[in-house]
């Protein structure tokens, strides 16, 4: 059993336990959608909540294929359920937002295949969370990744005013902005009582 | 192409042309997390491409048997079969390296790159075509890993393969080995491709305009 605090755990996953920056979890829409701030709020917001609905459900389901011993089921079925819930999310988005839905495009599926997702599924079952610790796990990884994913929209929407030589261009600078907020993210080292 | 590719050409697409960590940027969560040294890179490479392999070869079989609507559930889970065939088999061969690659194993599940080729290839050629496209992408994807992987282990570490190449008095450059090198590495790697295939172009440009000035 783990005996981490809640507390803990969320300001560690938010802050030096990012998951974009420091576990490299969801990088794909870290670098796709990070172009404007106005889609990388709403897609982080999603992932979120993906992220939320996969935690809990992974919990209840990790319960019964330990009951059943099971255990060699785990990723088949957490991947399963993600996908459920990810065409849950498109659907609300695509009746609610249908202009945000076309400004996500691709990527709003491929959040099935975000390992941020899949990640906090695996991870909470590997450290056996409890309940209370999962959640905090869950939110704390969400709330995370959008922050990330926030401050790279924004850093990016700076850096189409400068001027970049071309070789650069494109991915290579993302990655390197993206290195650079990971190092001063490295900085928080031991904001939630030590790793 | 008037001709079908042969699968010398499908198999080199992958591996060079195509090369999916270089050219396609894909699959970047492995590509970044687990390249702290070259024994991981390799075997998580080899891992990767297994599953590629073995899952676009079962896609491409079964193409007209999945319904369209439910095509990428039906990746998905094919997929995540022979993942949580190679997690056991890793954790069977060495416990070390299991434990070295932790959770990234099962999430080659989630990587990019396995449900893009089954879409965009497996879904739509002949098996024996997508086997050999498959395998060249997942061992381009492993010579990707690697490159990032032993430059990040010999100024992290200041090994190669677990090697020590410099002397006692070596300073292990400690944050290549951490999560910024990662970035550092691989924006590196694609600016020396870039540089590298703007070289070629302006090569081959050169090389037409001379052509032309002798005709």
């Amino acid at each position: 059993m783990n005996h981490e605090t809640v507390a803990n755990i969320l300001l560690t996953t938010i802050l030096p336990g990012n998951f974009v920056l420091a576990m490299f979890l969801g990088m794909c829409p870290f670098l796709g959608v990070s172009q404007k701030i106005s889609t990388a709020f709403p897609m982080g917001l999603a992932t979120a909540f993906v992220i939320l609905v996969a935690s809990v459900s992974a919990y209840f389901l990790n319960m019964v294929l330990v009951y059943y011993h099971l255990e060699f089921l785990s990723v088949i079925t957490f991947i399963t359920v993600i996908a459920c819930a990810v065409q849950l999310v498109e659907m609300f988005v695509k009746k609610q937002f249908p202009v945000l839905f076309r400004q996500l495009g691709i990527y709003l599926p491929l959040i099935t295949t975000n390992c941020a997702v899949l990640g906090v599924a695996l991870f909470q079952t590997a450290r056996q969370y409890n309940f209370v610790q999962s959640l905090a796990y869950s939110i704390g990884g969400g709330l995370g990744f959008t922050l990330a994913l926030v401050l790279m929209a924004s850093l990016r929407e700076k850096l189409l005013l400068a001027n970049i030589p071309p070789l650069v261009q494109g991915t290579a600078i993302a990655l390197i902005v993206g290195g650079l907020l990971s190092l001063s993210f490295m900085g928080f080292a031991g904001i939630g009582g030590g790793e | 192409m008037s001709q079908a590719p042969s699968n010398f050409d499908e198999f080199m697409e992958g591996l060079w042309k195509q090369n999916p960590v270089f050219v396609m940027v894909l699959g970047m969560c492995p590509t970044m997390a687990i390249t702290v040294s070259a024994v991981n890179s390799i075997s998580m490479g080899l891992a990767t491409t297994f599953v590629l392999s073995a899952s676009c070869l079962l896609i491409s079989l079964l193409r007209s048997a999945i319904p369209k609507q439910v095509r990428i559930a039906s990746y998905i889970v094919i997929i995540a079969t022979f993942v949580t065939v190679v997690d056991y088999a890793i954790q069977a061969i060495s416990l070390d390296l299991y434990e070295a690659l932790g959770a990234y194993i099962k999430l080659i599940v989630a990587n990019c790159l396995l449900l893009g080729r089954a879409e965009a290839h497996a879904a739509k050629n002949p098996p024996m075509a997508s086997l050999w496209n498959a395998t060249g992408m997942g061992l381009g994807f492993t010579f990707g890993l690697l490159c990032i992987g032993g430059v990040r282990e010999i100024l992290g570490a200041g090994k190669f393969f677990g090697i020590a190449l410099f002397g006692d008095h070596f300073q292990p450059w400690v944050v290549m080995v951490l999560p910024p090198g990662g970035f550092f590495i691989m924006a590196v790697w694609l600016i020396v491709f870039a540089a590298w295939r703007s070289r070629k172009q302006r090569a081959s440009a050169d090389h037409a305009s001379t052509e032309e000035a002798k005709a």
